[in-house]
């Protein structure tokens, strides 16, 4: 059976991990290559990178990155932040990316999911999507939350598939950093309306809200940082917790 | 030992060949018939949709050099589907090594299948000191039908053929590249035959 993917998400900025990494066996926690390796080991299914580089130059050198993480990871990794071209998508999988993950960009142009899809496959096409509730309905959120839209999340999900998208990772912005658990209601209606897989992202404290988001929210995978870079859930223990409560996972 | 890689335009080959740089091997990114015909090995890689992919082939000649190497050649994941003899993926006539075609998974499961699953009812030497029921990463759109080539299944709403093999050529759905120490394994073995 396909199992349930366990994904740790580390912010990029010019090349380095940038906040809150504590783990205590490693040499150098701003190196993305021996974290990124340190996961592998732990048992995690797949790595994000988000780029929060602010200068050119800060991507160049995430480039670079790149290029080290798929030299020494032998888990996939997705990259994501800032993309809006078919230019920087090849780039970023030239260099060993798996796959890329689009947010904004594709809000504003969302020709760029078909264009990523046609020429580089869906399986490398992930679109992020950030939302709260506004009066009770999902709305999408653009430039890391910051500006809202009218676009109605699930209408935007269906769309981006429709386009290419091979997957959608959804943060809940009512739920991201309140480590109260995972938006299970929509994502539940997300996996439930779209033929693609779904990654959860926003809210994990404990271990019970990931068993909670597989059960009932019927997510794919689930997106997580600081529990994981602060070592609160041990990914190995996470892991053995999830098939104890007869969730499917790489153990 | 020579390594080539077919570079033939499509998708990422770069993680193949930081896996086996990883085990000590350099591989050689080549669509020249002489340099793939000279190799000890050949990988046959491929990400991306059958019919562009099968019309880049043709543009190099490579369709007509493949089907007949001598060496060990591995196809992995679409390397592996155009090896067999059709594919429902852009209506795409393959090369014809494997008897059998790749069909799309019907929307009963998601698509794309994403993530680990496990391989079992392993045998061929390609997985010498690799368990049954073993996780691979897999991403794939299509699947291959079982036929008497099949070296090891998978279950995904159905259960298929995940891995393939015809005398000197073998296939692999999932991505050994990408698939941690067991993936590691299974190119050292290819790397062994």
């Amino acid at each position: 059976m396909l199992t349930k993917r366990i994904i740790p998400c580390l912010d990029i900025k010019d090349g380095r991990t940038v906040k809150g990494v504590n783990f205590v066996d490693l040499r150098d926690a701003g190196d993305p290559v021996e974290l990124a390796k340190q996961y592998a080991n732990y048992g995690a299914d797949e790595l994000v990178f988000l780029d929060i580089s602010a200068t050119l130059e800060g991507r160049a050198t995430t480039l670079e990155m790149v290029m080290h993480v798929a030299e020494q990871v032998n888990i996939p990794f997705t990259v994501g932040g800032g993309i809006s071209s078919v230019e920087h998508v090849d780039a970023l999988l030239q260099c060993g990316a798996d796959k890329v993950s689009i947010n904004s960009s594709a809000v504003k142009r969302p020709e760029l999911v078909n264009e990523l899809a046609n020429k580089f496959g869906s399986q490398c096409v992930v679109v992020a999507i950030d939302a709260k509730q506004i009066n009770g309905q999902w709305k999408v959120h653009l430039a890391g939350g910051s500006i809202p839209t009218d676009i109605d999340l699930f209408e935007w999900a269906k769309e981006v598939e429709q386009r290419g998208a091979g997957e959608i990772l959804f943060t809940s912005m009512d739920h991201d950093g309140t480590k109260n658990g995972f938006a299970n209601v929509a994502l539940a209606k997300l996996s439930e309306e779209l033929n693609i897989p779904i990654i959860a992202s926003g809210g994990a404290g404990n271990v019970q809200h990931f068993i909670d988001t597989f059960k009932e929210g019927k997510s794919d995978a689930a997106l997580a940082a600081s529990v994981f870079h602060f070592g609160e859930i041990p990914i190995p223990y996470l892991k053995k917790e999830l098939k104890a409560n007869h969730i499917e996972v790489r153990f | 030992m020579k390594l080539v890689i077919i570079n033939y335009g499509a998708g990422n080959i770069k993680s193949i060949q930081f896996a086996f740089k990883r085990l000590g091997y350099d591989a050689v990114l080549s669509n020249n018939p002489e340099e793939i015909k000279s190799a000890d090995k050949v990988i046959f890689p491929g990400v991306g949709e059958a019919s562009s992919a099968m019309t880049m082939l043709k543009e190099s000649g490579l369709d007509i050099l493949i089907p007949k190497l001598k060496q060990p050649v591995l196809g992995i994941c679409l390397g592996m589907q155009l090896l067999c003899e059709f594919t429902e993926e852009g209506n795409t006539k393959g090369l014809g090594v494997f008897k059998t075609v790749v069909k799309r998974f019907d929307n009963s499961v998601k698509v794309p299948q994403m993530g680990w699953n496990v391989i079992k009812n392993l045998k061929s030497k390609l997985f010498r000191d690799v368990k049954e029921k073993e996780y691979m990463y897999l991403v794939h759109s299509y699947y291959a039908e079982h036929c008497p080539e099949t070296i090891a299944t998978t279950d995904y709403g159905l259960n298929y053929a995940s891995a393939l093999q015809h005398k000197n050529f073998y296939g692999v759905q999932f991505h050994p590249e990408k698939s941690s120490t067991a993936g590691a394994q299974i190119l050292q073995n290819f790397l062994d035959l």
